[in-house]
């Protein structure tokens, strides 16, 4: 049992499960994504890449890239939604929810690289 | 080292994971309470808002509630929120700047912005390892030769001293152990640039240690090392160290040249002399009986020597059984008068007060000069901040370790031809050096003579490269003459004349030259430039050569062609 490790894998997991929650669902249909979801999201994975912060390993240094990968990928989502709608002034339209689903989109595969990555060192750790 | 950003990382987690988590509660907290519009009407933040409002507010500027006055619910919010972030940011910002001052960030900074200085470096350098007396002495003179050096030395304070030097180049200097052979790497020891290492701290085996790594690490890199003890200076010679330096059979073979071979011994001191010190007078050491105080290994070296001479020599020394001095030696330590007159001061011709401590040394020449003014003296000098004093005491020869070593690398670096000369010279008689001296103080005017060495290769010297293509000869005697009168010589003299396998002293002016040949002189620094000058200048040469100016452009040349076929 190693306290650091289960914490990091909670986030890394954690960010994936939030924005797999936040990403499924009709593209342009507002009801089927909560704005709260989207924001736990990104805490989550800002979390999960400063506890990478500072690892040489060759693993550590991929989780942390795609880890970053998953962080651009949400804040933009964050930044289209407010430029979207307090940019303009305007109610959400279905053209801006479509891209920010499809920018979470991407921030999903970038999770679930680092989720396999995760798995791959653990298996290659196991004693 | 690479380290730093990992570390800066890894040390920075924790207070960035709180920050974030104060953040992302304060702004989730706008979120959830609700507010009240201008109408009164039930109202709630949006994320943008909540996380502008927390953005201002977390970094103390305030601009006041918006976009619509808060209720009484939200305020307490922004009282909790106000005390969260701002110890997060302290906490942040103090963990950052205790982290830079922690001394292996501090000297992983220093050693990094080194190592980039370093290797920036594209010219021929020299590495220094201490710098104490003489690496101070051989650093600022090789700056005064527009030379590179890189210096590694124990103790940072000798280091700060070369940062105030202001030398005419900038030398990276790194604080560290240069028997650790990442030290030495990081200062350029592999680097294709490093000429040489030079290793001159005080202790032997450290010098060795940088020798071995030197060798090791580095092929091509020539190797200068002081060894206090002839078992060091073996095991150094035993894997291909270039130059061992033995401070104490150096004086010590100086101090016999000088008795055995005065002109000799001035010779060396003007060529081996830092460029642009006053003109070395001659001194005359007698020959009779010498009295020498200290018998360590300085004393032992020139006792041998002395010996050699056929001079007779008494010993006063501490400690007999320690050093055990020849027989009849007088015990004591010499500054007393007691001792010098059971040395039989009065019939002495010369003292060498020898013994490692500046302060007796001073004190046996005062004495001795009091019981026998006309005496010969000698004195041993070991720090350089006593140097006042020395010059003071007015003493016929100060041995100086740092001087005497560091121009001795000088005169290796910078002209080896010299040190062969100087070596060859000695075994000619001393009316031959006199000759030598004779012609060149007749060169020189308050300034001791410089020596240069002038290479025959189509790079260093394309004029000349290209006559001898062109199947010119060319004489020695065509490039020590004055470019504004062919006439009149130049205020040199050609030494040596050093050819594949073979070294001619004293070349005759009319030898002819060959590629590859390199000449050392020695004369005035001004004739340098004209010696220079000849070597890679076409029409110099071939005024040189010929007599004649030779026409510049395309017009004269027609003018002067025309001229010729005509006459």
């Amino acid at each position: 049992m190693h306290s650091e490790k289960i914490l990091f894998a909670f986030f890394i997991l954690l960010a994936l499960t939030l924005n797999f929650g936040f990403f499924v669902g009709d593209m342009s249909n507002p009801n089927h994504h909560n704005v709260f979801e989207l924001f736990a999201a990104v805490v989550v994975s800002l979390i999960a890449t400063i506890m990478k912060f500072g690892d040489k390993s060759h693993v550590g240094t991929m989780l942390l890239a795609s880890s970053l990968v998953a962080d651009l990928q949400l804040i933009a989502a964050c930044i289209v939604w407010a430029v979207a709608v307090h940019g303009f002034s305007q109610p959400l339209s279905e053209h801006a929810l479509a891209s920010i689903v499809s920018l979470s989109g991407g921030a999903l595969l970038a999770n679930i690289v680092s989720v396999l990555l995760l798995a791959l060192e653990t298996t290659i750790h196991r004693r | 080292m690479q380290q730093i950003p990992f570390l800066i990382m890894r040390r920075m987690r924790t207070p960035l994971i709180v920050l974030i988590c104060a953040y992302a509660i304060a702004v989730l907290g706008f979120v959830l309470i609700p507010g009240q519009d201008d109408q009164g009407q039930p109202w709630r933040m949006s994320f943008f808002h909540a996380f502008y409002f927390v953005s201002y507010m977390g970094s103390t500027i305030g601009f006041g509630e918006i976009p619509y006055p808060f209720t009484g619910g939200q305020r307490l919010w922004t009282l909790v929120t106000i005390y969260t972030t701002v110890i997060a940011w302290l906490y942040a910002i103090g963990t950052l700047i205790s982290l830079m001052q922690t001394p292996l960030f501090r000297s992983a900074v220093t050693r990094n912005s080194f190592v980039r200085r370093v290797k920036k470096i594209r010219e021929p350098f020299y590495l220094v390892c201490g710098y104490g007396d003489t690496g101070h002495a051989l650093v600022s003179a090789l700056a005064e030769l527009d030379k590179q050096c890189v210096v590694v030395d124990l103790s940072s304070d000798r280091l700060d001293e070369l940062e105030l030097e202001e030398l005419p180049k900038y030398m990276p200097a790194l604080q560290g152990d240069a028997s650790e052979s990442d030290v030495l790497l990081d200062a350029g020891l592999a680097s294709a640039f490093c000429h040489g290492v030079i290793a001159i701290t005080r202790d032997d085996q450290v010098n060795l240690k940088i020798a071995i790594a030197s060798k090791l690490l580095n092929k091509d890199v020539r190797v200068f090392c002081w060894a206090e003890s002839h078992d060091t200076g073996a095991n150094m010679a035993s894997f291909g160290t270039e130059h061992i330096i033995y401070p104490y059979d150096t004086f010590a073979n100086y101090l016999s040249n000088a008795i055995s071979l005065p002109s000799n011994y001035l010779l060396h001191q003007w060529l081996t002399a830092p460029r642009g010190t006053l003109l070395t007078e001659p001194v005359f050491p007698p020959r009779g009986n010498w009295i020498l105080c200290g018998y360590g290994r300085f004393g032992k070296a020139v006792y041998q020597k002395l010996i050699e001479q056929g001079l007779s020599v008494t010993v006063i020394a501490e400690d007999h059984s320690e050093c055990q001095p020849p027989a009849n030696s007088v015990e004591g330590r010499g500054t007393e008068e007691s001792t010098l007159n059971e040395a039989n001061i009065r019939d002495a011709v010369g003292i060498i007060a020898g013994t490692d401590h500046d302060v007796n040394n001073l004190s046996i020449i005062l004495t001795a000069k009091v019981l026998n003014p006309g005496i010969f003296t000698i004195g041993r000098q070991e720090y350089a901040t006593n140097n006042l004093v020395f010059s003071a005491a007015n003493l016929d020869i100060v041995t100086n370790h740092s001087k005497l070593i560091s121009s001795e690398v000088l005169a290796l670096i910078n002209t080896p031809l010299t040190n062969d000369f100087l070596l060859m010279s000695r075994h000619q008689s001393d009316d031959w050096s006199r000759d030598i001296v004779a012609r060149l103080l007749g060169c020189v005017d308050d300034e001791n003579p410089s020596a240069w060495v002038i290479t025959i290769r189509p790079k260093r010297t394309s004029a000349i490269s290209q006559a001898m293509e062109n199947g010119q000869e060319v004489q020695v005697n065509h490039i020590i003459r004055s470019p504004n009168h062919r006439k009149k010589k130049l205020p040199c003299v050609p030494l040596l004349l050093a050819r594949a396998g073979e070294k001619i002293l004293l070349p005759d002016p009319a030898t002819v030259l060959q590629p590859y040949d390199r000449i050392l002189f020695a004369g005035n620094p001004e004739a340098k430039r004209s010696t220079d000058a000849i070597g890679t200048s076409p029409d110099l040469l071939h005024y040189m050569l010929t007599g004649e100016n030779r026409a510049r452009g395309e017009v004269w040349n027609w003018f002067a062609k025309s001229m010729k076929s005509k006459s």
